[in-house]
């Protein structure tokens, strides 16, 4: 924790579904933001609580959405008041110690008008044969003019190579562009679980209001990863950017899943897609679902996919020039991501390199 | 430095070399020649250690050690450069980045420190003046949408900078326009050194006119045909790889 106070960011720790400690409290509410474990918040800012809580992702929304909202203890509590651009990035660190058991965490972020926040979650586990679930449920609200950036490095523990163990990552995220010109941007670099089950999304309620989903998700050996995003567009010239970055080893399966739904009141809409994957091995798969509902005719949808393999004459090349085979993957993953990973803070553009150095170890050979 | 005796190789089962027996000393500049077909590639991806390629008999000796036995990047860093006929793409990798990274990978293995952000900047930037190229090319992703000449004057630049002890140069003047090709001869005029030979791999005796060989040696169906000095190009030139053919076969 001290490392992180050097860094200047703020952090809150969350160990199975509790929080246990938030920092740099007086320095923020200062500023005027709030940002506390929820159990804080319901004592302190009933009102605040009781205003958005479920507003973006009703208890009825999904099964895990039903169970999260019955069961959940605690989790993260932001709200960034009127005109105020908060301080520092603010963080929360997820971990599931105990063992048999799930973690159901809430995490709820408010931005009003014209305020702005970068957000930050990182999540780990320790190894454990059997699985455990993960159910969390993240919902963000922007207000006019409000800005809200999330960025996610993921790294549950995914099981062993023989698909043994790794937590079950079933999380609803959603961000409600509700204001006018406002903009809520997913970042999120994916490397761990056995199963992933997540498609951060924004509904873009606001005039020109923008949602932006930029993902790395990297499965090996046994893992299933399906993740993805959905854009529904509402408000007039709303925009949306997705930029998809699959990476497949060993016998693991990675979809992309996303949806842009543009609705009939949603004048000149557009939405950008890109999908890239990228195959390492012969047995994992690559899978892309995109799916359209255009409704109104004005509307500017582009999609691009790609799949493409580490060439042998990509990897020869590096190494005629002295370098490892192993170093000259880890050159190529990482310029594959590199649009993701240019849009996530500083300190954690450099863990998420070093992460997926980690998660493809020994991926070919 | 570099002792070739006897050497056969095939890829898929095909045998290209069929027995080459090549000496390289310190110094020298060698062009090899040949018909397309006739295993100059081959002889350059053997040498480099390309994974594809089979070496059934024969040894090839780099200062005495067997060089056979190590890996490409085991070779590189000994101080074995090939330039590619088709340098490859590596979108979002950072050319500068790449480069650096060889540099370093070359200086680790000699026990040296790792060369400082600013020497590198001056060095690439001077070698990049010399090469014709522009500045821009350094921060784009390794050959990523760059021309065909661009793609070849990168090859030389990374050679600039990496000084082997031999360079081998698969057919870099082909598909290059003279201004590029004088460009390319200069850089690799600069690299001729007491202390470094440089094998040219080339199809046509164009290049030969900036570079002057010592030797030059044609390749015909899998061996060495002939062997000579540089007036042997001009022979080819003139009379065409069938008289090669003709005398190989008679």
């Amino acid at each position: 924790m001290n490392a992180q106070k050097l860094a200047g960011v703020a952090v809150d720790a969350v160990f199975d579904s509790v929080s246990v400690a938030t920092t740099f409290k007086e320095k923020l509410s200062e500023a005027g933001v709030i940002f506390c474990s929820f159990s804080e918040a319901v004592q302190n800012h009933p009102e605040l609580v009781k205003k958005y809580l479920g507003t973006v992702v009703p208890y009825r929304d999904n099964f895990f959405a039903t169970l999260n909202s019955a069961v959940f203890s605690d989790g993260s509590f932001v709200y960034i008041p009127r005109g105020v651009r908060c301080p520092m990035e603010l963080s929360t660190y997820f971990r599931i110690n105990a063992a048999n058991t799930g973690q159901f965490e809430r995490t709820l972020i408010v931005a009003d008008e014209g305020s702005h926040v970068s957000y930050l979650e990182g999540c780990t586990a320790p190894m454990r044969d059997e699985n455990q679930l993960h159910a969390a449920v993240v919902e963000l609200v922007a207000l006019q003019d409000a800005e809200i950036k999330y960025s996610t490095v993921q790294n549950w523990y995914p099981g062993d190579e023989e698909g043994r163990g790794g937590i079950y990552n079933f999380v609803t995220k959603r961000g409600d562009c509700r204001g006018d010109n406002s903009k809520i941007s997913w970042t999120q670099v994916e490397t761990g679980s056995a199963i992933t089950w997540k498609y951060p999304s924004c509904i873009l309620r606001g005039e020109n209001s923008v949602g932006e989903f930029y993902s790395v998700a990297v499965a090996n050996n046994m893992q299933q990863a399906d993740t993805g995003t959905k854009m529904i567009h509402i408000g007039r010239n709303s925009r949306s950017t997705i930029v998809s970055k699959g990476i497949s080893a060993g016998r693991a399966q990675n979809a992309y899943r996303g949806l842009v739904r543009v609705m009939p009141q949603a004048e000149n809409a557009r939405n950008h897609t890109q999908c890239d994957s990228l195959l390492l091995g012969k047995q994992c798969g690559a899978h892309t679902f995109p799916y359209m509902e255009i409704r109104n005719p004005s509307a500017k949808v582009e999609h691009e996919a790609t799949t493409s393999k580490i060439s042998e004459d990509q990897l020869f090349y590096c190494r005629q020039r002295g370098i490892s085979e192993e170093d000259a993957v880890n050159m190529i993953v990482n310029g594959f991501c590199k649009e993701v990973f240019k849009e996530l803070p500083m300190e954690f553009a450099v863990e998420a390199q070093a992460l997926l150095n980690v998660s493809l170890e020994g991926a070919v050979g | 430095m570099l002792d070739i005796k006897d050497l056969k190789a095939s890829i898929g089962g095909t045998e290209i070399l069929k027995g080459v027996t090549l000496s390289v000393n310190p110094g020298e500049v060698h062009a090899i020649m040949g018909p397309n077909g006739s295993g100059k590639s081959t002889l350059a991806q053997v040498i480099a250690g390309h994974p594809d390629y089979v070496v059934t008999s024969g040894s090839v000796e780099y200062f005495s050690r067997d060089l056979l036995s190590l890996e490409p990047e085991q070779r590189a860093r000994e101080g074995i450069f090939l330039g590619f006929q088709y340098p490859v793409e590596i979108p979002g990798v950072n050319n500068a980045y790449l480069l650096k990274a060889a540099i370093n990978a070359r200086r680790k293995h000699r026990g040296e420190p790792e060369i400082d952000a600013f020497e590198f900047m001056q060095l690439a930037k001077e070698k990049m003046k010399l090469l014709d190229m522009d500045a821009s090319l350094l921060n784009r992703g390794v050959n990523e949408g760059f021309s065909g000449g661009e793609k070849k004057r990168n090859e030389i630049l990374q050679l600039a900078m990496l000084e082997p002890q031999l360079a081998i140069l698969d057919e870099t003047d082909s598909g290059l326009d003279i201004d590029a090709l004088k460009a390319v001869a200069g850089g690799v005029n600069a690299l001729r050194d007491p202390d470094r030979a440089i094998v040219l791999v080339t199809h046509y005796q164009r290049l030969l006119d900036y570079v002057q060989p010592d030797f030059v040696h044609v390749l015909s169906q899998g061996r060495i045909a002939r062997s000579g000095d540089k007036s042997l190009a001009l022979e080819l030139e003139e009379h065409g790889y069938d008289w090669i053919r003709e005398a190989a076969s008679a």
